[in-house]
């Protein structure tokens, strides 16, 4: 037997053990276990295996375990998933902080910040939310404007974030903030500020799908302590940059297959709607936009395949990331615009009777579908990096 | 899946193209097109195809092929596209040596496959017979004549029909126009009697014909596969050639692509360069995607053949229509972002977009290929 295979045996043992028999089911919404000094389980099981994971590391698997991260090796990580897999396992720990600004403090931070916020991440102590716009920089990141001055032995951050995913159950931000003003992108830096902090307002922002998920964050005369800067002063915009990767990749690959597949699939719906030939969806027009935007589904997941392959056998794929993002959002919105087309007005309620859940899940993920090509660099944004890194295409 | 390439097919790749891009560049078409060449192609470079390996490389060794296999033909078609070069590695690399591969006898290969890989017999298949592709809708008939066959009918869009010394004619010995059982497929002398081949002036100036069968007789070994169960060893080859002209269509999206990029980049208006314009920009990014997204479909469709997959005419279907519908948009943005210049013969522009039409239509256009598509999604 060998070293992976043992590792195997050992760890289905120990997820047959540990991991409960509800966790062991598809997960309500309401039953992420985002982790926090505020969160609530309505399901204990949730926080019993979010407590049986974390302590041996195994929410964050490959991280080092010198800062309580799982220290496993790629296959073995691979195995831990594969068995994972194979009891249907739920996460057991979604967070901002596993799945951006982890790697970014591992890759930037202080021994002593490691030591400090990878094991909370980890363990699911600390929730995150992320500030990065500002109502006067969306697009043009580096144009934020959110002051922070050096007041001796703290400093001190007024301004307004946008977008904050959250922010209202959040525990702690992770920030850019201007220190100087007279550069751009030389004069952000990298802070973590605590939401409890006197100053610090979050106010839910009501979107067109009628959900929250975004705060705007208001930030007057927060105090921040000193050790709580990452990285360099002023030198903030590349840990911003590397983790904007991590967030794009995070988006790209959302949503693809949900949403129709609750209804079902594509395919089956329309059947319902349009009646059949045969096996054929009787609509030949609708038949057809169903199968372009299947081969387009198609098409981006091998190519997803083709530039993990490509990276495996040393080869690259340039600005990668941001092709992905764009195409893989606007995929996304024509699913549900077609899904529409499909559905009719039965993809068209809003709440109440003569809808099924199902139904009106649609609709809001439709809605909420929009921002996709928004959040996380727009599509223009995204067109312009591939103009710009990739073809080589001059500035104005 | 293999959509890297391994060393080997990498070598082959670079070998290809440097030999299309040094031997074989568009000018080769434009003279051949001037020149209103009796032939369609230039002799020289089919040599030079045939040394290097190319006309035999879906043939194995033993039959005297080099035995690259589907993923092989395909970068080698990709990079053929790249810069049109006219020759009869379709009509008969790919489906002449395709068909009889798939569906000769022991003979029949023996006798015609080192032929083809020696560059000593050139191909045509006559399937077409209306104005879309659809194989099943084949009607021409093919009768009981003694022990052989007598064929009549009609057939167009014939690649490399003039030129070919035997035609692969696709007809019913049973059956009726939309059913798959019945089809025959028969090996016919291009010069028996009763064969009256007329070629057509297509806009991509390449090579096509419509042939005339008037009664023509053939004998019973004339047959290639089962009398009226052809239908399996055709469509799997067709999917070999859809594979192919995909592949040829990337090459020449890829190079339409890459000189449009170019002329981004030098060309002045306003005293600036026009590729600093955003709006040109976007839309080159845009393509750029779409030359990603064809290469994928390609790799997978030619990776579904060599690994003969039972995904195969799922795989196939989607690079014929995905890439032709990518090749239609940068072929139109070659020649709009190009401008005024764009319009004119001087420029190849025009050369690739009336190119990546035809291909379009070749083995099916995207609306044959998105409702196989479906079918085979069960919808």
């Amino acid at each position: 037997m060998t070293a992976l295979d043992k590792f195997r045996e050992e760890t289905r043992a120990w997820l047959e053990e540990n991991c409960p028999e509800s966790m062991r089911t598809p997960m309500p919404e309401r039953e992420m276990p985002w982790g926090g000094r505020r969160a609530k389980y309505p399901n204990p099981d949730t926080k019993v295996w979010m407590d049986n994971m974390a302590s041996r590391g195994w929410t964050a698997p490959e991280w080092p375990a010198e800062y309580g991260g799982g220290g496993l090796s790629k296959d073995e990580a691979k195995v831990l998933q594969e068995e994972l897999a194979r009891i249907n396992a739920r996460p057991a720990l979604t967070s901002f902080g596993l799945w951006m600004l982890g790697p970014a403090l591992l890759e930037f931070a202080s021994e002593e910040q490691k030591q400090k916020y990878i094991r909370e991440i980890v363990n699911g102590e600390i929730r995150w939310c992320q500030g990065y716009s500002e109502p006067g920089a969306g697009s043009d990141l580096a144009g934020l404007q959110t002051k922070c001055e050096d007041k001796g032995n703290h400093y001190l951050v007024n301004g307004q974030k946008v977008w904050t995913s959250y922010a209202d159950q959040c525990d702690m931000i992770f920030c850019l903030v201007r220190t100087d003003t007279s550069v751009k992108h030389d004069g952000i830096s990298f802070l973590l500020i605590d939401m409890d902090n006197e100053g610090v307002e979050a106010r839910p922002i009501k979107l067109i799908s009628g959900a929250s998920p975004f705060c705007e964050t208001f930030l007057t005369d927060v105090k921040v302590p000193k050790e709580n800067l990452v990285g360099e002063l002023n030198k903030g915009w590349t840990i911003a940059k590397r983790l904007l990767e991590h967030e794009r990749s995070m988006i790209s690959g959302m949503g693809m297959g949900a949403g129709a597949a609750s209804m079902g699939g594509m395919e089956a719906v329309a059947k319902e709607n349009f009646g059949t030939d045969g096996d054929k969806i009787a609509d030949s027009s609708i038949r057809q936009a169903i199968a372009e935007h299947k081969m387009d589904q198609q098409a981006f997941g091998l190519t997803l395949k083709r530039a993990s392959a490509e990276a495996k056998a040393g080869q690259g794929m340039g600005a990668a990331a941001s092709m992905f993002k764009y195409y893989g959002t606007e995929v996304n919105k024509r699913r549900f615009e077609l899904l529409l087309d499909v559905m009719g007005t039965q993809a068209l309620g809003w709440e109440g009777e003569g809808f099924d859940s199902k139904e009106l899940s649609v609709t809001r993920s439709w809605l909420r579908s929009k921002g996709n090509s928004i959040e996380g660099g727009t599509s223009e944004v995204q067109l312009n990096v591939i103009a710009k890194r990739v073809l080589g295409l001059p500035d104005a | 899946m293999a959509l890297v390439l391994t060393e080997e097919q990498t070598m082959l790749r670079d070998m290809a193209k440097d030999f299309f891009t040094e031997q074989v560049p568009v000018t080769n078409l434009r003279k051949l097109r001037d020149e209103e060449d009796d032939l369609g192609y230039d002799k020289d470079v089919w040599a030079q195809i045939v040394e290097l390996g190319f006309a035999g490389i879906l043939i194995p060794e033993e039959h005297g092929g080099t035995g690259f296999g589907p993923m092989g033909l395909g970068i080698v078609m990709t990079e053929a596209g790249r810069t049109l070069a006219a020759s009869p590695l379709y009509s008969t690399a790919v489906l002449g040596a395709g068909l009889i591969l798939a569906a000769g006898s022991e003979a029949q290969k023996a006798a015609l496959l080192p032929k083809i890989a020696a560059g000593e017999m050139l191909t045509a298949l006559a399937l077409e017979e209306t104005n879309h592709h659809n194989p099943v809708n084949v009607a021409m008939a093919a009768e009981k004549s003694g022990d052989g066959y007598k064929l009549s009918g009609e057939k167009k869009f014939v690649i490399d029909g003039h030129i070919a010394d035997t035609l692969i004619v696709v007809a019913r010995t049973g059956g009726q126009a939309g059913e798959t059982q019945g089809l025959s497929m028969f090996l016919v002398d291009a010069k028996a009697k009763g064969v009256t081949i007329t070629r057509t002036h297509m806009v991509d100036s390449r090579n096509a014909a419509i042939v005339a069968f008037d009664g023509v007789e053939v004998g019973a070994d004339a047959a290639l596969g089962a009398i009226g169960a052809a239908y399996p060893e055709l469509e799997n080859v067709l999917d070999l050639g859809r594979a192919c002209i995909a592949a040829e269509m990337l090459g020449g999206a890829e190079a339409v692509f890459d000189t449009t990029l170019e002329y981004l980049k030098e060309r002045k208006q306003f005293g600036v360069i026009i590729g600093t314009f955003q709006a040109l920009k976007h839309r080159a990014a845009e393509m750029f995607c779409e030359v990603e997204i064809c290469r994928s479909v390609v790799l997978e469709a030619l990776s579904a053949l060599d690994e003969r997959r039972n995904d195969i005419p799922r795989a196939s279907s989607l690079a014929k229509a995905r890439v032709g519908e990518a090749a239609r948009l940068i072929t139109n943005e070659g020649v709009q972002m190009h401008g005024g210049i764009g319009m004119t013969d001087a420029v190849d522009m025009g050369l690739y977009l009336k190119r990546a039409r035809v291909q379009a239509q070749m083995l099916g256009g995207s609306n044959f290929h998105r409702a196989r598509y479906a079918d085979l999604g069960g919808y």
